[in-house]
């Protein structure tokens, strides 16, 4: 197992290497810079000594291989570089903006959970009957309902229906007022919830369905077990393969951050870092960022492949098979 | 499973029930979509940063709501004959917010610190006349000039030459400390989450009525919409007019509109076939019905413009080459350039910036077909835009520029062949040089507004540009707001007068 776990830990370096290497000189590769995206068209009224003195305070003067070793030489040592446009270290605003996202992406994986679950696992026993059918139906909507589309439409409803906006600029954090923080992150992470439950729901469904028509279960069946203890015991469990799987994938692109409702739920999370990073061309911040969005996606998979195992035990790290 | 899920909706109403429904006490609570870059007055060029640092932060002089120059840190000022000086009577007794005295030295070192290359002051272009800066006493100030230079008052009327502590920039604690001498006072800022002023009590002006303002970030100007709707937030600024007319006939809100100095354009670029012929961008002018690009971009939210938008300086439209749509004008100057059977003209449009670019470019497209003229409309990123845009690499392009209280600083950069943005324009002729350069002398404002008159029928009439409109300046309040005077520059500096009556 400590062996299995060393050998993904040093893989995930060349993953690292390759996505710092691409995102540093894609990042570079579209139009404009950081003083362009800065001044705009007052970039024009520039003199030659005033722009240089930018491209110095912006790190722009170097060429970009010495630029990229240089950063490179930092990460290494833990330091993730400067945001011009923040003025302050990139690790400390990822740290400070993480938290918001993370709270939103568990609480959204949640909400998926609790609605996706139970109702795939009801539309796989009741296979073809009116819950099955409203199941099937929910996922559909799920699915086609941008969640651009749902965040507005519950934000419309509070605040011109029910007068009250708890998302109104004023994020307040967890350990300060926990009720407030909840109350602001409820909305927005049932909006992301509500479309994930519809992928688990029917991954689940269609999952348990092959499951139940196997042999095994229906050994179980004979047997005279009772047919929770089918479900519970012999048929979820191996059905949860795949639907760990697809809760990997989307808990991987949640912690990068949910950039359209961090919008317009405006809340500080890293999606909306990101928006702003990108559209000012603030490259260590886009780096930095994209680089720990990587080291979460490749801990994630390593995690999911951790629970295949504990779900099915037939499933092993421990010696070579 | 079903037992968390029912915890998890209780926690949701109960953190609902407590949640406050309302702002509270004598603090503004305002929202904006955009937050400031930075808090060094002199080198912030975003509109949202002025409009932070607009209350934190004054020049020597401002302008009033008809874009008048008034005395703010200066009470009084005066030309000398020749053009040559102008001085100044500093006002006395004012406070910076750490407590120091604002003296002719702080206003010294502030114009050292930005007419210092390396500051990169976005305004530095602007008083290269200052020769130099003489402080016979603390609340004198003389500014001797390398030429006369009018302009030069209005000039210095804005954010970007805001006194700051000689102190300060002895240190290099500008872009840090927002030390001003405004009527509010920096107390926290958490960029792109939350601004907290507080009222600065030793302020000179009469007011401010509030205790504060706490100015959050809500990205999403439908958003900005709901929070004022669910009373949450007592004011906010709005960019989009299609989220701002949302607001029209709302009895809780109010909508402020002003005519806004910024216009929309269609830059054509004389420097490039066939453009570079007088009758073709004639013709273009004569082929657009700008009141029709107003309402099919904008909702009709807006109104047709001349080169020059401040009020004082702008024309009758009726007066201008070509304000009214002449499609067989167009096609007859079509003709005689040679160019009857049309030809393809790209425009490059951002797809942002303005929101409504793109509806602009299409409206054009749409007319322009009339007389044969193919448009292809390029939508680009903002910083892609605007690179190729500075680099002068197109052949027209839909833009909204800013616009300045005084025509010559709003044009110089253009309209002169000495211009940094001549380049851009991609126009220039004797005329134009000649008005600018008399623009800039002249201290007849009689004389001046002719001046301004003659240089708008010109720039008309040889079409380097298509000037299309202004659009409005939006504020939102909730009725609680009281007092608050909009500006068509935008500026907030109204919220220091304002009262609260909850």
């Amino acid at each position: 197992m400590f062996r299995y776990l060393t050998q993904r830990a040093i893989a995930f370096v060349p993953t690292l290497i390759g996505v710092s290497i691409l995102i540093f000189f894609a990042i570079r590769l579209v139009p404009g810079d950081a003083i362009v995206a800065m001044l705009g068209t007052e970039a024009g009224m520039l003199t030659q000594t005033q722009r240089e003195s930018l491209e110095v305070y912006f790190g722009l003067d170097k060429p970009p291989v010495e630029q990229y070793f240089s950063w490179m030489g930092g990460v290494v040592t833990g330091n993730l570089g400067l945001s011009v446009r923040h003025g302050q270290p990139v690790l400390n605003l990822i740290l400070s903006r993480f938290p918001v996202t993370l709270e939103l992406a568990v609480m959204a994986l949640a909400i998926a959970l609790l609605i996706g679950l139970p109702i795939g696992i009801l539309s796989a026993i009741r296979h073809n009957s009116a819950i099955d059918l409203f199941g099937r139906l929910l996922a559909l909507v799920g699915l086609a309902t941008p969640n651009f589309l749902l965040g507005s439409l519950i934000i419309v409803v509070l605040s011109v229906v029910f007068k009250i906006l708890p998302n109104s600029g004023d994020f307040t954090p967890l350990h300060v007022d926990p009720g407030k923080n909840l109350s602001q992150l409820i909305f927005p992470a049932f909006t992301l919830g509500f479309s994930f439950s519809a992928s688990v729901m029917r991954t689940t469904r269609s999952a348990m369905l092959e499951v139940l028509g196997q042999d095994y279960i229906r050994t179980a069946r004979g047997k005279g077990l009772a047919s929770g203890v089918i479900v519970r015991r012999h048929a979820l469990r191996n059905a949860l393969i795949p639907v760990i799987t697809i809760i990997g994938v989307e808990l991987g692109y949640l912690l990068g951050g949910a950039v359209i409702i961090e919008e317009i739920f405006s809340l500080p999370g890293i999606g909306r870092l990101v928006y702003n990073a990108i559209s000012q061309r603030d490259y260590a911040l886009v780096q930095g960022v994209a680089l720990f969005i990587a080291f979460n996606f490749v801990v994630i998979n390593l995690i999911t492949d951790l629970l295949y195992a504990a779900a099915d035990p037939r499933i092993s790290y421990g010696q070579h098979a | 499973m079903r037992k968390a899920f029912f915890a998890l909706v209780l926690i949701a109403l109960v953190a609902l029930a407590i949640s406050p429904a309302a702002a509270q006490g004598n603090v503004l609570v305002m929202a904006r979509a955009a937050d400031t870059t930075g808090l060094d007055p002199h080198t912030q060029t975003a509109f949202a940063s002025f409009r932070l640092l607009e209350l934190i932060y004054e020049p020597l002089v401002s302008l009033d709501a008809d874009l008048n120059v008034i005395p703010a840190l200066a009470e009084s000022w005066n030309f000398a004959d020749d053009g040559m000086t102008l001085s100044f009577t500093l006002r006395q007794g004012v406070k910076f917010h750490n407590g120091a005295d604002f003296t002719s030295a702080d206003v010294a070192a502030t114009f050292a610190r930005i007419l210092d290359e390396a500051t990169g002051a976005a305004a530095r272009a602007n008083y290269l006349n200052i020769a130099s800066i003489d402080t016979p006493d603390d609340y004198t100030v003389v500014f001797n000039l390398s030429a006369p230079d009018v302009p030069l008052l209005a000039a210095l009327a804005t954010t970007n030459a805001a006194m700051v502590d000689s102190a300060d920039i002895e240190s290099g604690a500008v872009a840090t400390v927002a030390n001003g001498t405004g009527p509010f006072v920096l107390e926290n800022w958490t960029p792109e989450e939350t601004t907290t002023l507080s009222a600065n009590a030793d302020w000179w002006g009469d007011g401010p009525n509030i205790d504060g303002i706490e100015i959050r970030i809500i990205p999403d100007e439908a958003s900005i919409l709901a929070a004022l709707r669910a009373g949450t937030i007592d004011f906010a600024l709005l960019n989009d007019p299609l989220v701002a007319t949302l607001l029209i006939g709302d009895a809780n809100v109010q909508l402020n509109r002003v005519p806004a100095i910024s216009y929309h354009v269609l830059q054509l670029r004389a420097a490039v076939e066939p453009l570079d012929k007088l009758e073709v961008r004639q013709a273009i002018s004569c082929a657009i019905d700008r009141q029709e690009v107003l309402d099919t971009a904008s909702l009709g939210e807006g109104i047709v413009t001349g080169p020059l938008t401040m009020a004082a300086f702008a024309l009758p439209t009726d007066e201008l080459f070509c304000y009214e749509k002449d499609l067989d004008k167009a096609r007859e100057l079509m003709a005689a350039a040679g160019m009857s059977d049309g030809f393809t003209l790209k425009v490059i449009a951002a797809n942002a910036e303005p929101p409504t670019a793109l509806s602009e470019a299409q409206s054009i497209q749409a007319q322009l077909a009339e007389i044969g003229i193919t448009v292809e409309i390029e939508s680009l990123e903002l910083s892609v835009y605007v690179d190729r845009w500075l680099a002068g690499d197109f052949e027209a392009a839909v833009a909204l520029n800013g616009g300045r209280p005084d025509p010559y600083t709003m044009y110089a950069r253009y309209w002169q062949s000495s211009g940094n943005l001549n380049n851009v324009a991609g126009y220039i002729d004797e005329t134009l040089d000649d008005l600018m350069a008399r623009g800039r002398t002249e201290t007849d404002p009689e004389a001046r507004y002719e001046i301004f008159a003659e240089l708008q029928h010109h720039l008309t009439e040889m079409a380097p540009w298509v000037w299309l409109y202004t659009g409005y300046e939006y504020t939102a309040q909730l009725p609680a707001v009281q007092g608050f005077v909009p500006y068509p520059t935008d500026s907030l500096i109204g919220l220091a007068h304002v009262t609260l009556s909850r």
